[in-house]
């Protein structure tokens, strides 16, 4: 047993933290600073996605044939930590870490051709089109229909939570291309370009109020939409198996540095707020709260430590282990960002809109404040999506414990 | 609204407390529970016996106080204040009341006097081994044969058998489809050939529940209590009846009180610990809690002194006043720092003593590890969030 | 970064395994414990024999050459069977003193008796107003003609009534919470002037109130400097939080594992009450805290060698965590198993309290996020 990092690991983390000094420009330090849900305006986003492709790095997960950065399990752990601890954004997942693996193992040649390169350069954007009205957690339920019209399916329903879709040119949508007995074999997998006639988009404003086309979630309606088949991926009523190897990938990022680059930026902000006559930072209540937080961060870590060793080991990830970062990391998210809230005090009240288009205004009460109750507000979100903490729960219950 | 009492609750509550100091006899004070002796628990029962006050809840014409509600809730407050070791629940609180609402006029007579007085002690023949949570499925059978029912069966966890002259039982005289319709409600007289009672010793190291077994033991069917198959209503009756006083609010306050005594003692970093921000602070979030509770108590007493009958709350008033209890205990063996480790078994107190760490420290850490009971006994805080979930919520 | 143990390491696990299981069972333990010494003599001497007593000293000093993953290793083992046998006082605790800070002289004094099982030691540190921190000392000690002389009381002195004995903290300069002027010295327990009260513990353990009146201890019983030994404490103290971690790890295993099974038999309603959900999540909140616990117990022994900050924060952080966890698990798990988590009969209410009393031990919740927060 041992922590430390092998020669080549800390060179190689060396180049990453002067990668991101370099790219992670002030201008984009200052936009994500400023966001509430952690997104920035759509070019800023390609901006630092381009600048991750030139570098080879857009994609670590990917095979190097196909592009990919070629990172070691150690790697890819110390490149998303070193993001995080930066504030650096990591790409927007749904076509590099989402669609694009499924396209890998299971699209045709054709589909490989047309897609990756762009989707590896952030030429398109893509979003996810999976949750509907009627089916969150039970996803399975799912009703949009995609009735095969021999050279094209036609595609009536609507997708909901769809994170980013007003950006998007593409969406790859679960679909129900059968009606059987068990609702998880009637699923296809479907990419469908989102100028065709008759997907519309319209925005959900969630509780951080962020709209005018920074809204975080849409709701996606498909009126007659005519897919051409040779957008569907794999084998037809096979798309749930698709969607299960897909969830893997959603899960599984190490939380603690970005936990503690957030209880950092708290500890900050309570050095600069007075109260009883000094900096917040020296209360002892104060203090206890962080450092309860921050003992948790430590636990977190030390897991995902360990649990990051044995990926490297070439051991799989389990089902346990991603449902508890999952749970365990989205809590401490929820739980810091509260902390936030009662750090800010009075400053938590004034609202601004648009908190990236103000960034060179001067904030009400202190730098940043404007985001930190929309922040918390948004954060709620953490312990519902990807699989609600509810559900992680209930994997764990059901394959770790065997109930 | 209005919390005010009024004058005459005051003047009560003046004769009340005046009694209690006058009366209360002294050596019982400070008196660990797990450390009683029977004439321990009876002791302060027969003074309040002899005044007339040791069954408030009671009709009067069976030998109540005829106190409003908010008498009783004064009574149990100064009791709990002064640290009584109120009446045992079993008879006063939990048989009587089905004796007096359901028995034969014989029973009446025969069963609540002894209650009262304290000459006669009861225990609860509820749970079974297999029948817990799910208490319909109790298997001690009760078959008729001429006038006497021959009971044969296993009762477990019975809360101070050992000293127990009768025992009330739910058992199983017809074994039919629905369980909770073949179940009766019967009185045996622990002294009856066939029963044995043998004792369970709980994590604390105390001896306060225990196992009873029936064998072929003969009961009179006179001591059936209401109709026959009918017991399930009567025992669903006593646990609604419970309401006043389950939340434990009085008592914690006290308990809280000591806490801060210990806290006091208690040095760390050279000062009094109670001066430790931390450990003020939680004992703050434990009395802003405990309020809380008070308050959700008097709206339900309201409601009750109205006439409006007891309903789910008392399942909140059971979660949240258990939980309460045992942060108390939980906080008060904190704040003993290391002598929360000692174990002083009884008979190491003998003439060569010597306290080992502060007064206060002794047996904390024992009622801890006993108070993680009350959210098991009584209905778990599982089971009473799940009525809370169906009763009050519609789930 | 490497998390795996060795083979060595893995064949220690099965062997104190095995061990444990075949030696130590549940009514094995309960009869030790409620013996009048409460610890057994000669399942002491087969640690001895297995080596488990050698295994964490250098090679030239008798030892085995392990290091703290040894330890934790065994004491996780250990855990498990709820071993009461002193071996973490006497053999983390003090040898690790002796084997990192004793003079070569004091080490070839002391060393082999302790390694073959002959000498049992405990670590007299607490004092009654000094709550949990090691700093807060008045037990004196005053040089006199090249020897000392130690006045003072300590207190709930883990493992001393089997104690042949003591290392004691004593200050020799200084104020009562003074950092400097702290030593450690080496006490007979036998020696004119210590007196002891004998007690069992909560736990399972036992336990002595220590008093020394004019104890007259030579000048080598010194261990390192006459300044230096606050330092030499809490490091100690530190090893010692590394090896309790991996011990309550053992506990909480135990209790998650019987929790799950009894849920999973006992039958209620006419299901297993392992089929309710607010049981299955509590029970993953059970696993969640019990892997988050053993991720900090391997991170803390990994770091025990490192510098005394990086130690600090890494046992102080492991520490809060398993008290923690130890709470919420042990609590848990008595009230998922009902009337029967209450028996004394049944083992699950033994681990919930040696859980309990674990995060006392080495300075509560409280104390550690404090000290966290101080580093
Ligand atoms: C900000 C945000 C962005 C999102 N982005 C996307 C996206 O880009 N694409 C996409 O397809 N989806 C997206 N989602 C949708 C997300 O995946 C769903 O919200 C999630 O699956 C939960 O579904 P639901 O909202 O319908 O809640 P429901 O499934 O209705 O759940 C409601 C509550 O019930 C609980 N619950 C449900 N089932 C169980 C059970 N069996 N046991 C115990 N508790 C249960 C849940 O935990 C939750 O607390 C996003 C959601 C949010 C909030
Ligand atoms: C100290 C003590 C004194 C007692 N005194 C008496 C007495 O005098 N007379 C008497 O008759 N009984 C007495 N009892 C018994 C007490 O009423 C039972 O212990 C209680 O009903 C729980 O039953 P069980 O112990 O069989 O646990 P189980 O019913 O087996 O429950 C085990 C666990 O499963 C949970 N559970 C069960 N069903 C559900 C569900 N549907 N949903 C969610 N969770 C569930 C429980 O909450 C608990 O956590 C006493 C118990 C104790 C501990």
């Amino acid at each position: 047993m041992d922590l430390a990092f092998s020669e080549q690991d800390l060179a190689f983390r060396d180049e990453v933290r002067a990668f991101i000094k370099e790219a992670f420009t002030e201008d984009l330090q200052r936009e994500m600073g400023r966001s509430k849900n952690n997104y920035m305006n759509k070019d800023a986003h390609i901006l630092w996605q381009k600048r991750l492709f030139e570098k080879g790095w857009a994609a670590p997960n990917w095979p190097t044939e196909h592009g990919g950065a070629g990172f070691t399990p150690t790697q890819k752990f110390i490149f998303s930590r070193e993001l995080d601890t930066a504030g650096a954004p990591h790409t927007i997942p749904f076509g590099l870490v989402m669609v694009a693996p499924v396209i890998m193992a299971f699209g045709s040649d054709e589909q490989k051709k047309r897609f990756l390169p762009d989707i590896l350069a952030t030429n398109v954007w893509w979003c996810q089109g999976y949750s509907e009205p009627g089916s969150g957690s039970d996803l399975a339920s799912l009703q949009m229909k995609a009735e095969d019209k021999g050279d094209h399916y036609l595609c009536n329903g609507s997708k909901i939570w769809t994170s980013m879709a007003q950006h998007a040119d593409w969406i790859f949508c679960l679909v129900r291309t059968a009606k059987t007995e068990k609702p998880q074999q009637g699923i296809s997998f479907l990419l469908i370009d989102m100028n065709a006639p008759g997907v519309r988009v319209e925005p959900i404003i969630t509780l951080d109020a962020s709209r005018n086309n920074q809204q975080e979630v849409n709701q996606v309606f498909f009126e007659d939409v005519k897919v051409p088949k040779e957008n569907l991926v794999g084998e037809e009523n096979k798309g749930w198996t698709y969607a299960k190897y897909l969830l893997e990938f959603e899960r599984g990022n190490p939380y603690s540095s970005g936990l503690m680059r957030g209880l950092e930026q708290i500890k900050a902000l309570a050095a600069e707020i007075m109260a009883d006559g000094a900096p917040l930072s020296t209360d002892a209540d104060f203090i206890r709260q962080a450092t309860e937080l921050e003992t948790r961060i430590v636990v977190m870590e030390a897991t995902e430590l360990r649990i990051f060793s044995e990926v490297s080991a070439g051991q799989n990830i389990g089902p346990g282990s991603s449902s508890m970062l999952k749970t365990r990391g989205t809590e401490l998210q929820q739980d810091i960002s509260q902390l936030g809230v009662e750090v800010i005090g009075n400053y938590g009240f004034p609202f601004v809109e648009d908190t990236l288009a103000s960034a060179n205004q001067a904030d009400i009460g202190m730098d940043g404040a404007p985001t930190i109750v929309p922040g918390y507000l948004n954060r709620r979100k953490a312990t519902i999506y990807a699989g609600s903490n509810e559900i992680q729960h209930s994997i764990i219950a059901k394959a770790v414990l065997g109930l | 609204m209005d919390v005010e009492f009024t004058k005459e609750d005051m003047a009560f509550r003046e004769e009340v407390r005046a009694f209690i100091e006058e009366n209360y006899p002294k050596h019982l004070l400070g008196k660990e529970r797990g450390n009683l002796s029977k004439e321990d628990f009876l002791a302060w029962h027969k003074i309040l016996y002899k005044k007339g006050w040791v069954a408030p809840s009671w009709p009067e014409e069976f030998g109540g106080t005829g106190w409003s509600v908010t008498q009783k809730y004064i009574f149990n407050e100064e009791s709990a204040a002064y640290g009584t070791i109120a009446p045992l629940p079993f008879g006063i609180q939990m048989l009587a009341p089905v004796i007096y609402t359901f028995g034969s006029q014989e029973q009446k007579e025969n069963v609540l006097p002894g209650i009262a007085s304290g000459d006669v002690w009861w225990c609860q023949g509820y749970s079974e081994p297999g029948a817990g949570s799910d208490l319909a499925a109790l298997k001690t059978k009760a078959v008729l044969d001429g006038d006497e029912y021959v009971v044969n069966g296993h009762k477990i966890w019975t809360t101070l058998a050992q000293h127990a002259d009768w025992i009330f039982c739910l058992v199983r005289t017809t074994t039919g489809e629905k369980r909770q319709e073949g179940i009766s409600f019967l009185l045996i007289d622990m002294n009856t050939a066939g029963i044995d009672v043998r004792p369970i010793i709980m994590i604390d190291g105390g001896h306060e529940v225990n196992e009873v077994f029936f064998d072929d033991v003969r009961v009179p069917a006179s001591h059936l209590v209401g109709d026959v198959d009918k017991g399930w209503t009567i025992a669903k009756f006593l646990l609604g009846n419970e309401r006043s006083g389950i939340a434990g609010v009085a008592r914690s306050k006290k308990a809280i009180e000591r806490l801060r005594e210990i806290a006091r003692g208690e040095l760390d970093d050279g000062a009094p610990l109670i001066e430790s921000g931390d450990f003020s602070r939680k004992i703050a979030e434990l009395e802003i809690d405990l309020t809380a509770l008070e308050y959700t108590e008097l709206r339900t007493l309201a409601a009750e002194s109205k006439g409006q009958g007891p309903g789910p709350e008392s399942s909140l008033l059971k979660v949240k006043g258990t939980e309460i209890q045992q942060r108390i205990t939980e906080l008060t063996m904190e704040a003993v720092g290391n002598y929360a480790s000692p174990w002083v078994p009884e008979t190491m107190i003998g003439d060569n003593y010597m306290a080992i760490g502060p007064e206060a420290a002794y047996g904390a850490t024992q009622t801890y590890f006993n108070t993680r009971k009350t959210s098991i006994y009584g209905g778990s805080n599982e089971i009473q969030r799940n009525i809370i979930a169906k009763m009050v919520l519609g789930l | 970064m490497d998390f795996s143990f060795t083979e060595e390491q893995t064949l220690l696990r099965n062997m104190v395994q095995g061990f444990v299981r075949d030696n130590y069972d549940f009514d094995t333990r309960t009869k030790i414990v409620n013996s009048d010494t409460g610890m057994s003599k000669e399942i002491w001497q087969q640690f001895a024999e297995l080596g488990l007593l050698a295994a964490p000293f250098p090679e030239d000093m008798g030892g085995l050459d392990g290091g703290a993953i040894d330890i934790m290793v065994i004491m996780e083992e250990m855990g498990r069977g709820l071993v009461v046998e002193p071996y973490l006082p006497t053999i983390v605790l003090c040898g690790g003193i002796l084997s990192r800070h004793g003079s070569p002289q004091q080490q070839s004094a002391h060393l082999p008796s302790m390694v073959s099982g002959e000498a049992i030691w405990a670590l007299a540190y607490s004092e009654p107003q000094g709550r949990f921190n090691p700093t807060d000392i008045t037990t004196s000690a005053k040089e006199q003609g090249g020897s000392y002389v130690l006045n003072g009381q300590k207190c709930v002195v883990m493992g001393a009534p089997w104690a042949d004995k003591l290392i004691v903290s004593a200050r020799v300069s200084g104020g009562q919470r003074d950092k400097d002027g702290v030593a450690l010295f080496i006490v007979d327990k036998s020696a004119s002037g210590v007196s002891t009260q004998d007690y069992p513990t909560v736990d399972g353990g036992r336990a002595s109130e220590i008093t020394l009146e004019n104890v007259e201890v030579a000048s080598d019983a010194l261990i390192g400097t006459a300044n230096t030994g606050l330092s030499l404490l809490e490091e100690a103290l530190d090893y010692g939080i590394g090896a309790l971690c991996a011990e309550a790890v053992g506990h909480m295993k135990m209790l998650n594992d019987a929790t799950v099974e009894y849920c999973k038999t006992r039958k209620q309603f006419g299901v297993p009450i392992g089929s309710f959900q607010v049981l299955q999540h509590r029970m993953v909140d059970m696993f969640m805290d019990y892997e988050q616990s053993v991720s900090m117990t391997y991170m803390v022994n990994m770091k025990l060698d490192e510098s005394a900050d990086v130690r600090r924060k890494a046992a102080s952080a492991a520490k809060v965590q398993i008290g923690k966890a130890g709470r919420f698990i042990g609590q848990e798990s008595v009230q998922l198993h009902g009337g029967m988590g209450m028996t004394e009969e049944l083992s699950v209410g033994h681990y919930f309290k040696r859980l309990t009393m674990i995060d006392t031990l080495f300075g509560n919740i409280d104390y550690h996020l404090k000290r966290f927060a101080q580093n």
